[in-house]
């Protein structure tokens, strides 16, 4: 057994050493059988969220919300679902044909592919988060690459491209001003996500979600480790608003407003050519949520009941922590009034990149204040300076700038 | 046939087949799509040359961002539905294309053949070889973060000062000047379009003068 196995690996050598989990250390029976489990579970978490998502909207306004199709409405999705395959299957006549059809697996795709490296759950508190399934040693993950993060963020860069050649293919005004609103919108919040993602990185020493969860739970006291706590909140916070901007979700939901662009980006989306882009939008929703339980939330690690039930518990704190985000996703939504325009390009390039770029150059000052034994307060005293003076630049910058236009404007209009 | 060289064969007619897309294609979006299949195709190679971080970058900022502004710029400027493809807007542009395409082609060859002379440098296959303090390999990611910001520092920031140069530069020139607005400077296509709108011209009084029509009235026509 153990030598057909090394006979069967020596074949399959594609990146020997430091890429073990991919090829090296699992059959291929399994792997396929874990990224069919992973799609699998997408597919229903989306099913699940979409009813989430209208029952607690219903009930925070106070209606009753869908009802009718299994018990508590629970199968409103897949009904939804059916009436999309049976609708006609429109291609508009102004339409680039081929990039029409092509734009909804360019924004599906990237989707799947993002979950790939969230691990949903394992040991962290006592060991490195492998387990152990039919004698194989394995992370719940799908894969843990070296570049592990940046995946994600790779594949949300790839996934602006279904939006906007969807926008661009349909051959029309609104779906055309929808796709670019939106790729503006993701191109400029991504610089945000990618800066408190730094953050991050500079505490865990990795790019690995295996490394990240396993670098919040060691040493710390309780759920003192989870990156939330030991960042000091900000870069969770900006992450949290970067992603649902990135998402495209209420209250940035400016690229499908109603009132101004039809339906945005897929106005002229039919069937199940829509279906697919309404897939993609909520699997990134699940995605979003788990990459921030995993980045801050110390992933499948739970406080307390870690390691009675076979291996059971961290999985459910991970789902537990999950939800808690797609909640707080749904509120935002019932709750926030849509942001205009200005406001939108406001907030992400004058408050959060900067505000993000200035706490993480204060944390890696801490870094290196602690690795050359720096007194700390001075180290935290000289930094908040230096914040308060660029923040203070900036500021001025912003006003001069403001003021001189306002002056030319009205130079123009007089 | 390990399936390390097979991927590299595969990535490799990806690349090759989106450049040549790239070339041929007749509407600009396409084009685009087709760089982009080409960069993807390079960052499956670098993945299969275990360059794991360079895969990454090759994504996240060429496909992520360089092309997503190309496609701003067709799309917003509608170059896609004005603009022919098939027309040479400047005499002589696609010789030159070819001619200067054959030389980088020649150029990059020499440096293949004979790395180490040119470059000064040691060609890398495989993962990098340094190891931890317990003897185990570093990861790529790690070796690259080590050599950029400890050997390669200063050339690190003196890139980052000619990114901070860049942007500003792009902000001086994008600044709208108060008063009338200036005529942009003349270019090489201007010149070639007047050029060719001249020839159209002195063209049509030509016909008009043979078929025995006032001229001035069919300039304005």
């Amino acid at each position: 057994m153990m030598l057909a196995q090394q006979e069967y690996l020596d074949d399959f050598t594609w990146f020997d050493g430091t890429w073990k989990t991919l090829w090296l250390g699992e059959d291929i029976v399994f792997l396929v059988l874990k990224v069919v489990l992973v799609f699998a579970m997408l597919l229903v978490s989306v099913m699940l969220m979409v009813w989430f998502e209208r029952k607690v909207v219903s009930d925070l306004q106070n209606r009753i919300g869908p009802n009718v199709a299994g018990p508590w409405g629970i199968l409103q999705t897949l009904a939804d679902g059916i009436k999309l395959f049976f609708k006609e299957d429109l291609t508009p006549d102004q339409s680039d044909r081929f990039v029409f059809k092509l734009a909804p697996y360019l924004s599906l795709i990237p989707a799947f592919l993002m979950f790939s490296i969230v691990p949903i759950g394992g040991d962290f508190t006592n060991g490195d988060g492998s387990v152990e399934i039919a004698g194989q040693t394995t992370f719940l993950q799908l894969v843990d690459p070296p570049m592990g993060i940046l995946l994600f963020l790779a594949m949300s860069g790839l996934g602006i491209y279904g939006v906007m050649l969807a926008g661009w293919a349909s051959g029309s005004k609104y779906p055309l001003l929808g796709a670019v609103r939106a790729s503006a919108q993701m191109v400029s919040y991504e610089a945000a996500l990618g800066l408190s993602l730094a953050a991050v990185f500079l505490t865990s020493g990795s790019l690995s979600t295996n490394q990240i969860v396993q670098s919040q739970t060691d040493g710390a006291f309780f759920v003192g480790g989870w990156n939330v706590f030991s960042l000091g909140f900000i870069p969770f916070v900006v992450f949290l608003i970067a992603g649902t901007a990135e998402l495209n979700r209420p209250p940035f939901d400016l690229v499908e407003a109603e009132q101004e662009l039809v339906g945005g980006f897929h106005t002229e989306y039919s069937s199940l050519r829509f279906s697919l882009f309404f897939l993609a939008e909520f699997m990134n929703v699940v995605t979003m949520a788990a990459i921030i339980v995993t980045l801050f939330f110390g992933g499948p690690h739970g406080p307390i009941l870690t390691d009675t039930l076979g291996g059971v518990w961290p999985i459910l704190w991970f789902f537990l922590k999950v939800l808690v985000f797609l909640f707080i996703f749904v509120w935002f939504r019932a709750t926030l009034p849509r942001l205009r325009y200005d406001q939108l390009m406001d907030l992400g390039w004058k408050l959060l990149i900067p505000f993000s770029l200035g706490w993480f150059l204060i944390l890696a000052s801490i870094q290196v204040g602690r690795d050359e034994g720096w007194n700390l307060f001075v180290v935290v005293g000289v930094g908040i300076v230096g914040m308060g003076l660029g923040a203070a630049l900036l500021l001025g910058a912003i006003r001069t700038a403001r003021l001189s236009r306002s002056e030319s404007e009205i130079v123009e209009y007089s | 046939m390990s399936l390390q060289v097979f991927t590299f064969l595969l990535a490799g007619v990806i690349v090759v087949s989106g450049a040549i897309g790239v070339v041929l294609s007749k509407n600009p979006v396409h084009a685009a799509l087709f760089l982009i299949q080409t960069l993807f195709g390079v960052a499956v190679e670098f993945l299969v040359v275990e360059a794991h971080f360079l895969a990454a970058i090759q994504v996240i900022v060429y496909a992520g961002a360089i092309v997503i502004l190309f496609l701003f710029v067709i799309m917003l400027l509608g170059v896609d539905r004005a603009e022919d493809m098939r027309v040479e807007p400047i005499i002589g542009q696609r010789p030159a294309a070819i001619v200067t395409g054959g030389a980088l082609l020649g150029l990059l060859l020499a440096v293949i053949a004979s790395s180490d002379s040119l470059t000064g440098g040691r060609s890398q296959k495989g993962a990098l070889d340094a190891t931890d303090q317990l003897g185990a390999p570093l990861p790529n990611v790690n070796q690259l973060a080590e050599s950029i910001f400890t050997d390669y520092v200063f050339a690190f920031e003196v890139t980052g000062l000619l990114l901070t140069v860049a942007v500003v530069g792009a902000v001086v020139m994008a600044r709208r000047i108060p008063g009338a607005l200036q005529p942009l400077p003349r270019t090489a296509l201007d010149a070639s379009r007047e050029a060719a709108a001249e020839a159209a011209l002195s063209e049509a009084a030509e016909d008009a003068a043979d078929d025995g029509v006032d001229v001035d009235s069919a300039g304005e026509v």
